[in-house]
């Protein structure tokens, strides 16, 4: 993991200002996360947290403000560009790829860690086998990691609503994420679940060198 | 048991992994989880290989005339239509199926990979003489005359960059708006072609004549005399069955692209970018590129099948390049089952034949057989109706398809989709019952 920047911080938001027409969402928000901590946002309903956290991963552009992540300026980065410097994040209303397997959504989190292309694709390259199998390994480990056991070739449409929300943690870490985004992971979640799932958390950053922003 | 029924939702698979892990054999449950997926049998596809591939050889054999229903099987020309179609097909496939991008000037594609044929291998441009690899032709004969099967691949990889140039600018839209641009690309480019006879008086299409004649494949005198390959197609006695075997070789090559790719790092972002692109894109995707590479691929495969019906013809006109190509195409991705390669082979042959010949062969029939002397019917005149009227059956009485993708069946199999909204209710309920919850605790699970 690289050294972060910026005092310390891996993620620094300078006075981010996200503006819907004559709705401001995020008013001048300053905001730092330091590495390897886990900080959690919190607010009423429509006070700007899932639009701050949409600003963060590339989503929204920023009417105004900054955002250095990992000692670079990420403002107006594409979501698949800040992604692969290494935020990682989960959405409050669960937005999984029903119709793929839960493997293959924790598959498609590798994509900017993967390097086959389409020719090793077609003809079966050798290191594109070794890649892939290399990737499917991971990812069923991931799957274990983050609770899941047995439902690998399930569709992700047909997994419980908790097991849904522990994919969605699983495909986040598999983008190699140093900042992980949960859009209020436990919503809908009962309180023993809830319990459950923020064991898992802390215990994620025990094991991994990650930060953690929580809504 | 209020657990029992939402099991009852869960595919058979998870059914038995979810009871093997309450009897407390966790470790065959893992077990069972880590297996590889299941290994593809080609023998079904292989078998019906066999079958189409000496289809020239039983045809003779094969009643002819007034067969019930089909009044007679399809002749060999007609069959190579049919496979060429068929490669458009599961081209577009690529583009609607996997990656969800509704197209619908394909027949654009077909257009490019078809005059680049006729540049490329016929006497269009008698400013110049250039020969390379060509057969059949004189050898004084004027224009640029490359070999066929190097053209075919050229063609391929100009549409391919064709799809990518008109990609860059619709691609950032999204549905109806990205079916809208599309719409506009198939009719510009056979009607550039239309009249793109006198560019600054360059005569690049040869307007509504269109260009012919177009070479014939074929390995030339040194690869017919060494090994007896056919020296050009079109001088031999089985010339049809030449082009059918070769068309079918170019089906077989598009299919066995498409499902490398489908099982690929590339495949699985197309079909993330269907499911849920905002989320694609959050996953490290890059959606513009991505999209862009679906686009090219699916014209790839256009172009080579354009170019190598144009060789067949020997003639490219712009006449063959109506909207209703676009539409038909898209008829055999959305009979065959969105994403499905071989329920889009099989809707486009199907529907190839129907049009090339079927309709009104099964005219023939039906006016022979059960329509009196005086009520004759020309069930050809009515193709579209016809088209409409089966897409509407499809839609109502089996939506997914003809041979659905593996993974839509699988929803449906299991009851209907359900999505992340209707299920928190059985997650509550079973949450009540000792040990719920347990697979998601982190004292218990193996570390990664």
């Amino acid at each position: 993991m690289s050294e972060p920047s910026g005092n310390g911080n891996l993620l620094v938001a300078d006075e981010v200002r996200k503006e819907f027409g004559g709705l401001t969402a995020v008013n001048d928000l300053t905001f730092t996360i330091p590495a390897r901590a886990i900080v959690s946002l919190i607010g009423p309903n429509g006070a700007g947290k899932t639009t701050f956290f949409n600003t963060l991963t590339g989503l929204y552009k920023v009417t105004s403000g900054a955002i250095l992540f990992d000692g670079q300026d990420v403002t107006d980065k594409p979501p698949h560009a800040i992604t692969k410097l290494g935020v990682g994040r989960t959405f409050q209303n669960i937005r999984l790829f029903p119709q793929m397997t839960a493997m293959e959504n924790v598959l498609v989190g590798m994509h900017s860690r993967l390097k086959g292309g389409i020719l090793g694709a077609i003809f079966g390259l050798p290191g594109v086998r070794r890649e892939e199998r290399e990737a499917q390994e991971r990812a069923r480990e991931l799957l274990r990691y983050s609770g899941l056991r047995g439902v690998d070739d399930e569709l992700a449409e047909s997994l419980s609503y908790g097991d849904q929300r522990r994919l969605e943690v699983a495909r986040a870490l598999a983008t190699e994420p140093k900042l992980l985004l949960l859009d209020e992971p436990t919503a809908g979640m009962n309180p023993q679940e809830t319990v459950t799932f923020m064991e898992f958390v802390s215990k994620l950053r025990e094991d991994r060198p990650i930060s953690i922003l929580l809504i | 048991m209020p657990r029992r029924r939402d099991r009852a939702r869960a595919s058979v698979r998870g059914h038995r992994t979810r009871l093997v892990q309450q009897s407390g054999l966790h470790r065959v449950g893992s077990f069972w989880a880590t297996l590889p997926k299941p290994v593809r049998t080609f023998s079904p596809a292989i078998a019906l290989l066999a079958i189409a591939a000496t289809y020239p050889f039983y045809l003779a054999n094969l009643p002819s005339g007034n067969v019930p229903l089909i009044y007679s099987f399809p002749s060999i020309r007609s069959a190579v239509t049919i496979l060429v179609f068929t490669t458009m097909a599961v081209g577009l496939n690529v583009v609607v199926g996997y990656c969800g991008l509704l197209d619908l000037g394909y027949v654009a594609f077909y257009a490019i990979g078809a005059y680049t044929a006729g540049w490329l291998a016929s006497g269009q441009f008698q400013q110049v003489k250039f020969h390379f690899g060509s057969v059949g032709i004189t050898h004084d004969a004027r224009g640029i005359h490359i070999s066929i099967w190097l053209v075919l691949l050229i063609a391929a990889l100009i549409t391919g960059l064709g799809g990518i140039l008109i990609g860059l600018p619709t691609l950032r839209l999204r549905g109806d708006y990205l079916a809208i641009v599309t719409l506009g690309f198939g009719e510009i480019i056979p009607q550039f072609v239309r009249n793109a006879d006198s560019l600054h008086g360059f005569d690049l299409t040869h307007g509504t004549f269109g260009i012919s004649p177009i070479d014939s494949p074929g390995f030339g005198n040194t690869l017919h005399t060494a090994v007896g390959l056919p020296a050009s197609y079109q001088q031999e006695f089985n010339a049809d069955r030449l082009f059918f075997w070769t068309a079918l070789g170019i089906l077989m090559f598009t299919i066995f692209c498409c499902i490398r790719l489908r099982d690929s790092r590339l495949g699985r972002a197309w079909i993330a970018i269907r499911e849920d692109e905002t989320a694609a894109g959050a996953m490290g995707i890059p959606l513009m590129r991505t999209k862009t590479w679906a686009y090219a691929i699916g014209a790839f495969f256009g172009g080579a099948a354009g170019a190598y019906i144009a060789s067949f013809n020997a003639g490219a006109f712009p006449s063959q390049f109506s909207f209703n190509i676009s539409v038909f195409l898209l008829c055999m991705v959305i009979l065959g089952g969105m994403g499905s390669i071989w329920g889009v082979t099989i809707a486009g042959i199907i529907l190839s034949w129907l049009n090339v010949e079927g309709l009104a062969n099964i005219g023939t029939w039906l006016n022979d057989n059960i329509f009196p002397q005086s009520h004759q019917i020309e069930v050809a005149k009515y193709q579209f109706g016809i088209y409409g009227v089966l897409i509407v059956l499809m839609m109502m009485f089996r939506p997914q398809g003809l041979i659905p993708e593996a993974r839509r069946k699988r929803e449906i199999e299991e009851g209907g989709g359900h999505g992340p909204l209707d299920d928190p209710i059985y997650e509550m309920r079973g949450a009540d019952e000792p040990g719920a919850g347990e697979r998601g605790s982190p004292g218990r699970q193996p570390h990664g």
